[in-house]
């Protein structure tokens, strides 16, 4: 070093007192740490902002209003309804002259008309005549019926919808709030766990309180077999012959170049693939869960190869040499002792692979899983790989593509539903990690 | 379901083929299983394997293979004349498939005998009834050729099915008595199994190699199907993107640079977001964290990864777009309509890929020498001055490699802007615009109801390719970086 380079440090600095620069310099160190901490507090409060409005947005789809109404229907009042043109009419009078009955029985009385009340649950007088064509013997018995309120009356009880915003419309109108404040006094309407939305099928456009995921959870389940069928013996053999038996050649190459590029290929274009290879070319049934398995196997091979590959490398070479050396053949090697010592990692990336698998939206709708198809239970074991469904996801997309901001409600409760069952593989992938993996 | 109970049975065949070949060389080897060449049970799988991979074979390619030749034939059955002015060959051939399977539905149900649904001279109004008696969907008035295209279609189906089970079966037995002629005991059953199993898994390797030839090819085939139709240049300079919608007529314009620019547009936020962030918490914790620190916050931010993109869709449309507005819209600032937006998507985007940046960055950063720190602080440097003059310029590479990736995963990200960017194709500066991207567009042009042959379906094939060569380009590029960057520490 030159002397003019020493010239430029004008004043030295002590141990006990500090220069200008060096306070500037641990300023400045003091400050890049800072900015660390805030980009990692940051991405942390973005997952907390993600979660409570998941929460507080879903939980209120797993709650309904409904009108709960216990009445006798005796045998004149069904031959009655039974007589007349207009049945459903029939029953729907029947229902709300019950409901005066009950309201008057509680010394409350409130004036409406039959429109009010459709207003409020929809059409009632097929719900009951469908039950009491069903059950003849529960006629002259006392019947409590539970049917789902509107999405505006479901609305109001959570908030969603108030006295001051409500509109005026064919829907709702402000004096219907009046009904179902003395209704809710009189616990006729009440708020319960909704079942429905757990075990039920997608409704209506315009009738978000039917609206169900049990349905598409049974199509994610359907394509989940299909795509743990094919993808785990598939990439476990393909990860087996890169990694024990490929030789170094340019078919091994093509194939590891492969590989990498299909794991980042969006998976939009694994719909697309989807669309023309199995619906287009091989005329498979669209919308089945089936090519919904299908297109995420080709998906998540490449998750589950390179999951594979790394726990195969991770068992120590001196296991095979052992192996080899008292007179196994290569593929006994593979077979008897490295594969079961890797299982573990294999199954760990398994779970995470169908776990994203499960998670997926974009190829599904390509391939025409959309969320208003899952309307019924499939009948059987095959009908439920062939016949049209959609999935969780999908269903969720649909659901937050409609108009009315009940459905919103129930996008979120679908979401929560979906993140449980990522949440519990997710689990399991870590338990069997923890318990099982061997570090050498 | 036949098929399925054609498949159970080859597999029974195998597994008696299986015990057979096994006990028949057990037998042969009277007691003493030394005189064997391998173990008994390599004998039985040996005939086995001969057995069953064979018929599966054909099974699975004669499955693929029928119903193009069924196609064929029966579309070179309907004239030219039969197929309507605003109609194609492909939708009649649909016609054709409902029809058949409305003749299966009315067989099941008893609408129908199977003599009469083969009958050639059948009376259309009465076969029309009778199908909508048993409850297919019969769309209009089945016509003569249609009809008589659907019948030939549902014998030539039988027939091959027929066919192929007799020669599946006959595959099955023959290679299962083969390989019990085979079962000697000097015969070397455990290298033919372990030879068929290594094909087995070469088999499943290639698969990687199929799926890229299948995307390739249906991406190629249906671009040059669409420019067949519409101009490619028209395609690629266009700047206006508005579809008319299958049935109304007129011409629609495709053009992709809107779809493009709003592409970049919302990758460009997303990159504005999540690199910052992500690479400052990779550096703090990589560099500056304590081990307890990483050890929560590090799976923290990767939650972030696994949560599906369809809740990040949820989040922008229903909560991050409308407080955009009430910050931005007509009661605070102004320039923002609607919830869906550039920022709406770009930001949520920007979170997704927090953690990626993230993750890749600290590998990169840990992989850099602890010996190039070490120097750095023996010259005096602080540790911010050691990461920002040796750290980071050592790792640059890698970490453009990772944001290069993450820009690929914005470009292809669907769900996020389906949901959050809106619908308008528009060249817009303003960033508080709706604008929409190739991703979203494929969505919509392949959900609707339009017919498959047309142009306006066909651009998503467009777009798909488009999309798939530049994501597939900003991967190899930020591979060889990362990989180049690699070789020169180890």
């Amino acid at each position: 070093m030159t002397d003019a380079s020493m010239d430029s440090v004008p004043v030295k600095g002590t141990l006990t007192t500090v220069d200008a620069r060096t306070k500037k310099r641990n300023a400045a160190e003091k400050r890049f740490k800072a900015y660390g901490i805030v980009a990692i507090l940051i991405g942390l409060f973005f997952l907390v902002v993600l979660a409570v409005s998941i929460l507080r947005s879903g939980i209120p789809a797993f709650t309904q209003a409904e009108m709960q109404l216990e009445f006798v229907l005796t045998q004149e009042e069904f031959d009655a309804a039974e007589s007349q043109v207009l049945k459903t009419k029939a029953y729907e009078n029947i229902f709300i002259t019950k409901l005066q009955d009950a309201l008057t029985e509680k010394g409350l009385t409130v004036a409406f008309d039959a429109a009010a009340i459709e207003r409020l649950l929809g059409k009632p007088g097929s719900t009951i005549r469908e039950f009491y064509r069903a059950n003849p013997d529960q006629i002259g018995q006392p019947v409590t019926f539970s049917l789902p309120a509107s999405s505006r009356v479901d609305g109001y009880f959570k908030g969603r919808v108030s006295r001051d915003t409500v509109v005026d419309s064919r829907f709702f109108e402000a004096s219907d709030l009046d009904l179902v404040d003395a209704l809710a006094d009189a616990g006729i309407i009440v708020r319960n766990f909704n079942w429905n939305f757990i075990t039920g099928s997608d409704s209506g456009v315009d009738h978000p309180g039917g609206a169900g995921i049990g349905v598409s959870v049974i199509g994610s389940f359907f394509m989940m077999l299909v795509v743990l069928a094919l993808s785990l013996p598939i990439g476990v053999a393909a990860s087996i012959y890169l990694e024990e038996f490929a030789p170094q050649n340019w078919f091994t190459d093509l194939i590891e170049v492969n590989i990498s590029n299909l794991a980042a290929v969006p998976s939009i274009v694994f719909g697309i693939l989807g669309l023309a290879v199995f619906i287009q070319f091989m005329h498979l049934p669209q919308s089945a869960p089936l090519v919904g398995g299908l297109v995420l196997t080709l998906m998540t091979l490449p998750t589950i190869i390179i999951s594979t590959r790394a726990s195969l490398k991770a068992v120590p070479p001196s296991i095979r040499e052992a192996a080899l050396g008292v007179g196994a053949s290569k593929m006994q090697t593979v077979f008897h002792h490295v594969l079961p010592l890797a299982a573990p990692g294999i199954l760990t990336g398994t779970i995470i692979g169908l776990a994203q698998a499960l998670g997926e939206t974009a190829p599904l709708l390509l391939i025409g899983m959309v969320g208003f198809i899952a309307r019924a239970y499939p009948e059987g074991v095959v009908s439920g790989f062939i016949d049209p469904n959609s999935a969780m996801p999908a269903q969720i997309y649909t659901w937050a593509a409609r108009a009315d901001a009940g459905f919103y409600e129930k996008a979120w409760g679908g979401i929560i539903i979906l993140l449980i069952f990522l949440l519990t593989m997710n689990i399991i992938a870590i338990i069997l990690r923890r318990r099982f993996e061997r570090r050498w | 379901m036949p098929l399925l109970w054609l498949i159970l049975l080859v597999l029974a065949i195998a597994a008696g083929v299986f015990i057979f070949a096994r006990a028949r060389v057990l037998a042969q080897s009277g007691q003493d299983r030394r005189t064997l060449h391998s173990l008994p049970n390599y004998y039985g799988s040996n005939a086995a394997m001969k057995s069953a991979i064979p018929a599966l074979l054909v099974l699975v390619i004669w499955l693929i293979a029928q119903p193009l030749y069924v196609n064929t034939s029966v579309s070179g059955m309907i004239p030219d004349t039969a197929i309507a002015e605003s109609s194609s060959r492909s939708l009649v051939l649909a016609e054709v498939r409902r029809t058949a399977e409305g003749l299966d539905l009315a067989i099941a149900t008893g609408n129908m005998t199977e003599d009469e649904a083969r009958n050639m001279r059948a009376d259309i109004s009465d076969v029309t009834q009778r199908l909508s008696d048993a409850g297919a969907i019969v769309t209009s008035q089945v016509t003569q050729p249609v009809l008589r295209a659907a019948q030939q279609f549902r014998v030539l189906n039988a027939t091959g099915y027929q066919i192929m089970t007799a020669v599946v079966l006959l595959i099955a037995i023959a290679g299962g008595l083969w390989g019990v002629r085979e079962t000697r005991p000097e015969f070397r059953a455990r290298n033919v199994v372990e030879q068929g199993i290594c094909v087995l898994l070469i088999a499943a390797a290639s698969i990687a190699i199929l799926t890229t030839l299948g995307i390739v090819l249906s991406l190629v085939f249906n671009t040059i199907e669409f420019f067949r139709l519409y101009p490619a240049s028209e395609f690629f300079f266009g700047t206006s993107w508005a579809p008319s919608f299958s049935g109304r007529g007129g011409a629609s314009d495709l053009g992709i640079l809107p779809l493009l620019w709003g592409t970049f547009y919302i990758s460009i936020v997303a990159l504005i977001v999540a690199v910052p962030i992500g690479l400052f918490s990779a550096i703090y914790l990589s560099e500056y964290a304590s081990p307890k620190v990483r050890a929560f916050a590090k799976p923290m931010l990767e939650v972030l990864a696994g949560i599906p993109t369809i809740v990040y869709g949820l989040f922008a449309l229903l909560t991050v777009g409308p407080l955009l507005v009430s910050v931005f819209g007509d009661d605070g600032l102004g320039w923002m309509q609607a919830g869906t937006a550039v920022m709406t998507a770009g930001l949520v985007m920007g979170i997704m890929l927090i953690p990626f940046v993230s993750s890749l960055s600290d590998d990169i950063i840990n992989a850099v020498p602890q010996a190039m720190r070490d120097g750095s602080y023996g010259l005096g440097a602080t540790q911010s001055e050691t990461i920002r003059q040796v750290v980071l310029p050592a790792a640059l590479p890698g970490i453009v490699g990772a944001i290069l990736l993450a820009a690929s995963r914005a470009i292809g990200e669907t769900m996020i802007v389906v949901l959050g960017a809106g619908a308008a194709a528009r060249l817009s500066l303003n960033p508080f615009d709706a604008m929409t991207t190739v991703t979203a567009k494929i969505v919509s042009q392949l959900t609707g109801d339009s017919d498959f042959a047309s142009p306006e379906a066909l651009v998503a094939f467009a777009l798909g390719m488009t999309l798939f060569v530049i994501t597939l380009g900003l991967n190899i590029f930020a591979l060889y970086i990362v990989r180049k960057y690699r070789e020169q520490y180890e």
